[in-house]
């Protein structure tokens, strides 16, 4: 196994793109997701790449739009108030069908919000991001290690598929350092027969284009995007399960919230409560089968949140209000505590499912 | 056992180099670690600081609430920081800039003049490395061999010549 280095989340993310063949990144500084910049920024000179900082968010989203028009592998990342911005380039690339990688390292909101970590983009990045039917796979990071792996496969299922995948990360995981292997499996890149490169004059040209003003064929071009939908749904839903095998109450958390839960799961299987945790690592396609699963043996549910509770609706749609559902959040940058996800347990523990 | 530090400063007083130092030493010594910076408008000019964590066991929660052990380099630190270190625990602090002392009783207390040493020593930046020094000194993780391991990751080859001034810093602050 190769050397272990110690890295910024942000970093491994950088690194991991050009690893995984990315030459080229475009973006506009926001924290806290500057370090993915500033990393690209020193690195593809040096690696025949191209760092372009963009004239604003739109310029970049755009700029993606036109590398993965051309079949290269492409990424820009910002934060929450950027990604907004970032949200017609989005529509568009889903409405050609292109691939890219987009990289939220969400701050607290709404608005021009705050600075710290934050998870309240969970609505704008699982539920489409934007106007139109699409989405985007969206994957949720909870280690360093976790960071460069997800961009790798995110990488390859957005060419695989035809989609943007999402890194849908919070400031917590861009700036905490951690041990990280970058000695990461890179797949071959599908062939991309409808890439803009020029034609030799052996074919007709190709188009990369959103707009269709025949209502029949744009419905059709719906129906055959949600038919990859459906094989994404799939095929690529991931998730990990934590003490769930004797669980009578379960945890719902992703990113950071999955790491702090798992402080307090520990300290209440200590005081004897049988609690478990489901971490989405796919927050689309979520990871409905292991919380229906679940609703057979366990008695509660909780969903711990850095929002107002967003997945929550997610958990609730998965286990089919079986069981009760309850809430542990902060917000506007805030971080629950393992105490306060503890109290929770011990209720949950005590009402044992009463609705 | 996990060991959680906290170290807090002044932006430029090097709190984030001294936490990369330690957790890098316990990736060296094959330990699950985590380093976490405060980051946003308290680093210029406010209370700096990054939370370490070191252990044997997967690392869960980043974030540090309760250090076992709090590194203070001045004294906005010591205010904020002093009533979440856990009982039992230490508190290492830069007496040459706080003179005010650890009011809690329930925790050992080491008071050390680093800058005053780092001034004497002719090397006014290294306040961090002094005390550094000491906090492994005292905890008994003073190798000679594990900290220059951990120096030579987080200095990087170009300037190697700084290697032995720093290890000899910490040395100062372990013989303190």
């Amino acid at each position: 196994m190769a050397d272990k280095v110690l890295m910024k989340g942000n970093e491994a993310i950088a690194e991991a793109a050009i690893v995984a063949g990315c030459r080229h990144y475009f973006g506009y500084p926001i924290t806290p997701q500057t370090e993915i910049a500033a990393y690209m920024a020193k690195r593809m000179p040096k690696i025949g790449g191209c760092f372009l900082q963009a004239e604003s968010e739109i310029a970049a989203i755009n700029m993606v739009y036109g590398v993965a028009s051309c079949g290269k592998r492409v990424m820009t990342s910002s934060s929450s108030p950027g990604i907004s911005l970032k949200g017609e380039g989005l529509s568009y690339l889903a409405g050609a069908d292109l691939p890219a990688l987009v990289v939220n390292v969400q701050r607290g909101g709404p608005g021009l919000g705050g600075i710290q970590p934050s998870q309240s983009d969970y609505f704008q990045a699982t539920k489409g991001g934007a106007h139109g039917d699409f989405h985007m796979v969206v994957f949720a990071p909870a280690s360093v290690q976790e960071m460069a792996d997800l961009t790798v496969h995110g990488f390859d299922v957005a060419d695989k598929y035809r989609v943007t995948s999402m890194i849908l990360a919070d400031g917590t995981m861009g700036q905490m350092m951690e041990p990280v292997s970058l000695d990461l499996e890179v797949k071959p890149m599908p062939e991309k027969p409808w890439a803009t490169v020029g034609t030799k004059l052996e074919r007709f040209h190709n188009i990369t284009n959103s707009l269709s003003l025949v209502p029949e064929e744009l419905e059709q071009l719906n129906f055959k995007r949600f038919e990859r939908y459906a094989e994404i749904e799939k095929n690529e839903v991931m998730y990990e399960e934590y003490m769930m095998e004797d669980a009578e109450i379960c945890i719902a958390a992703f990113g950071i919230a999955s790491r702090v839960a798992k402080n307090a799961i520990v300290e209440a299987r200590a005081q004897g409560i049988k609690v478990g945790l489901i971490r989405p690592i796919t927050l689309w396609p979520f990871p409905k089968a292991p919380f229906l699963k679940a609703t057979e043996k366990v008695h509660s549910f909780i969903s711990v949140e850095l929002s107002m509770g967003q997945m929550i609706e997610d958990v609730r749609l998965a286990t089919e209000c079986r069981r009760p559902v309850t809430l542990v959040n902060r917000a506007g940058g805030m971080i629950p505590t393992p105490e306060q996800i503890l109290e929770a347990i011990k209720t949950a523990h005590k009402n044992g499912g009463a609705k | 056992m996990a060991h959680q530090y906290v170290f807090a400063g002044f932006g430029g007083q090097g709190i984030l180099f001294a936490g990369k130092l330690l957790a890098y030493k316990g990736l060296t010594e094959d330990k699950q670690v985590s380093w976490l910076p405060s980051y946003g408008p308290e680093m210029r000019g406010g209370t700096a600081s990054c939370s370490v964590i070191i252990s044997e066991t997967p690392v869960g929660s980043p974030i540090v609430s309760n250090p076992d052990i709090l590194i203070a380099m001045n004294l906005p630190s010591l205010d904020k920081y002093e009533n979440t270190v856990k009982a039992g625990g230490m508190i290492f602090y830069d007496s040459s800039l706080i003179e005010r002392e650890v009011k809690r009783d329930d925790v050992k207390v080491f008071p050390i003049p680093a800058t005053k040493l780092a001034d004497e020593n002719g090397t006014p930046t290294l306040a961090n490395m002094i005390i550094m020094g000491k906090v492994l000194g005292e905890t008994g993780e003073f190798t000679d061999e594990g900290v220059v391991a951990a120096l030579k990751k987080v200095i990087s080859a170009k300037r190697a010549d700084m290697l032995d001034v720093n290890l000899n810093a910490m040395k100062l602050g372990r013989d303190y």
